[in-house]
């Protein structure tokens, strides 16, 4: 166990530093950069807020789909693997499902305001 | 540092007074934001009278490359296709002068600078652009027919990249990133399941016809830029390309573009002669289109990793991610309730 503030909060407030401290100070390149590193910022604090749970999930429909164990990287090569032979396709019971459970949460930590993101949020509504 | 100390102005100039009557020297040379692959630089020819607004492309650094990952056409090529295009009636900037080893500065073209936008938030955004918008997506259409009713014997050499090539293309660079993605692979299945066939009628294809390429004033589209990626494929590459949801920038009810619909487009291209569109065959390339930008996307990883430390570079990779949402938008729809 670590101390605090937790490492959601130092990504949280050095991301809040760059946008609202250091980029008014900057311009042209170095401004346009400051904006990409606070949003990839972001992208860490969402990380560390939504891939454990989301991981876990994972690893555990892979487990199911592929009836083996495995570390998540051993497991994604082997559903590609099977994809890409055919041996697995979208008639595969839990298949569909499965892709969108890893796309969802990619785009939720990604690019949360993506409009095919959002539109898809509506759309299983 | 000041244009008078850039080395380029001394030749430029000279070749500039060769090849354009009426021009006396150059004047506000300057670099271009610019790929890796070309520079692009802007300057304006002077005269007697009033000055000429140009657009200099040369390979980096004025040497000869092959162009960005092989796929690239030299610049002497596009400098033909543009020549071509613009006699076939496309809206393409007039090329002024295709540079020999002579002049000293490389491998290039000089051509007019057209006045207008390429940034897409500003056309599908800024007020100045409202009465282009609606007309947008026909307007691509029929460039598109013009470009693609070139006669294929009066082209220079291309390369030939039917959708089979393409998809085997993208499948081995996605390989090499050796990063699992399962939506990547059931797209590429899908693709190989679903490939045209191998007797679908190939034309000149611009190759990346979208947002950045598309010169666009209050009146419209002014001028179809970079034909660096012009190849031999399927027509329906170029009509779905623009149709791609990265290129929508938010607008996503309106396929071209961001800016009008597939109907529009198709219309515009049947009536100005492009032959009738394959809606099954344009989807097929939407989603090979979509794919590529993922996989591009996964590239600026590969670059990153290997040493090209920008914070831009880093963070694209976490864009790919998108185009596995328009994939799966595409291939395996949830359905509502």
């Amino acid at each position: 166990m670590q101390d605090q503030p937790t490492a959601i909060e130092l990504v949280d407030i050095v991301a809040d530093f760059i946008r609202n401290h250091a980029m008014p100070q900057l311009q042209g390149h170095a401004a346009f950069h400051a904006r990409v590193a606070a949003n990839a910022l972001d992208i860490v604090k969402r990380e560390l807020e939504i891939a454990p749970k989301a991981n876990a999930e994972e690893l555990g429909r892979l487990r199911g789909l592929l009836r083996r164990d495995g570390t998540l990287d051993e497991l994604n090569r082997e559903l590609c693997a099977d994809i890409e032979r055919g041996d697995v396709t979208l008639d595969t019971p839990g298949l569909a499902e499965h892709l969108w459970q890893i796309t969802l949460t990619k785009l939720a930590i990604d690019q949360p305001n993506y409009s095919g993101y959002t539109r898809a949020l509506e759309e299983s509504l | 540092m000041g244009a008078e100390t850039n080395p380029l102005v001394a030749p430029l100039a000279d070749a500039v007074r060769r090849g354009i009557a009426g021009a006396t020297g150059i004047d506000n040379l300057k670099r271009l934001s610019g790929g890796a692959s070309q520079e692009t630089w802007a300057f304006d020819a002077t005269t007697e009278s009033t000055a000429i607004p140009l657009i200099l492309r040369r390979a980096p650094g004025g040497t000869r490359t092959q162009g960005r990952s092989g796929t690239a056409a030299g610049l002497e090529t596009e400098a033909a296709l543009i020549q071509l295009a613009g006699a076939a009636g496309v809206a393409v900037p007039p090329v002024r002068l295709v540079l020999d080893e002579a002049d000293g500065v490389g491998q290039g073209f000089v051509m007019d600078r057209i006045e207008g936008e390429t940034i897409a938030r500003k056309i599908l955004r800024d007020a100045e652009f409202a009465e282009a918008r609606p007309m947008l997506a026909r307007q691509c259409g029929e460039m598109l027919a013009r470009l693609h009713k070139i006669d294929k014997a009066t082209l220079p050499p291309l390369r030939v990249s039917p959708a089979r090539a393409e998809i085997e293309q993208y499948f081995q660079t996605y390989k090499t990133h050796d990063h699992p993605h399962p939506v990547f692979e059931l797209a590429f299945r899908w693709l190989k399941d679903n490939a045209p066939p191998d007797t679908t009628e190939l034309t000149l294809v611009h190759g990346d016809f979208r947002h950045g390429n598309l010169m666009i004033g209050p009146d419209g589209l002014r001028a179809v830029l970079d034909w660096e990626l012009a190849h031999i494929g399927d027509p329906m590459e170029d009509l779905a390309w623009i149709c791609v949801n990265s290129w929508r920038f938010g607008n996503i009810d309106n396929p071209v573009g961001g800016f009008g619909k597939r109907e529009e487009l198709f219309a515009g291209y049947e009536a100005a002669g492009g032959g009738k569109v394959d809606p099954d065959r344009a989807k097929f390339w939407e989603v090979l289109g979509t794919l590529k930008w993922g996989v591009m996307c996964t590239t600026m990883v590969m670059a990153f990793k290997a040493g090209d430390r920008s914070v831009e570079r880093a963070t694209i990779g976490r864009r790919s991610s998108e185009t596995e949402i328009d994939l799966l938008r595409l291939l395996a729809p949830r359905k509502k309730g």
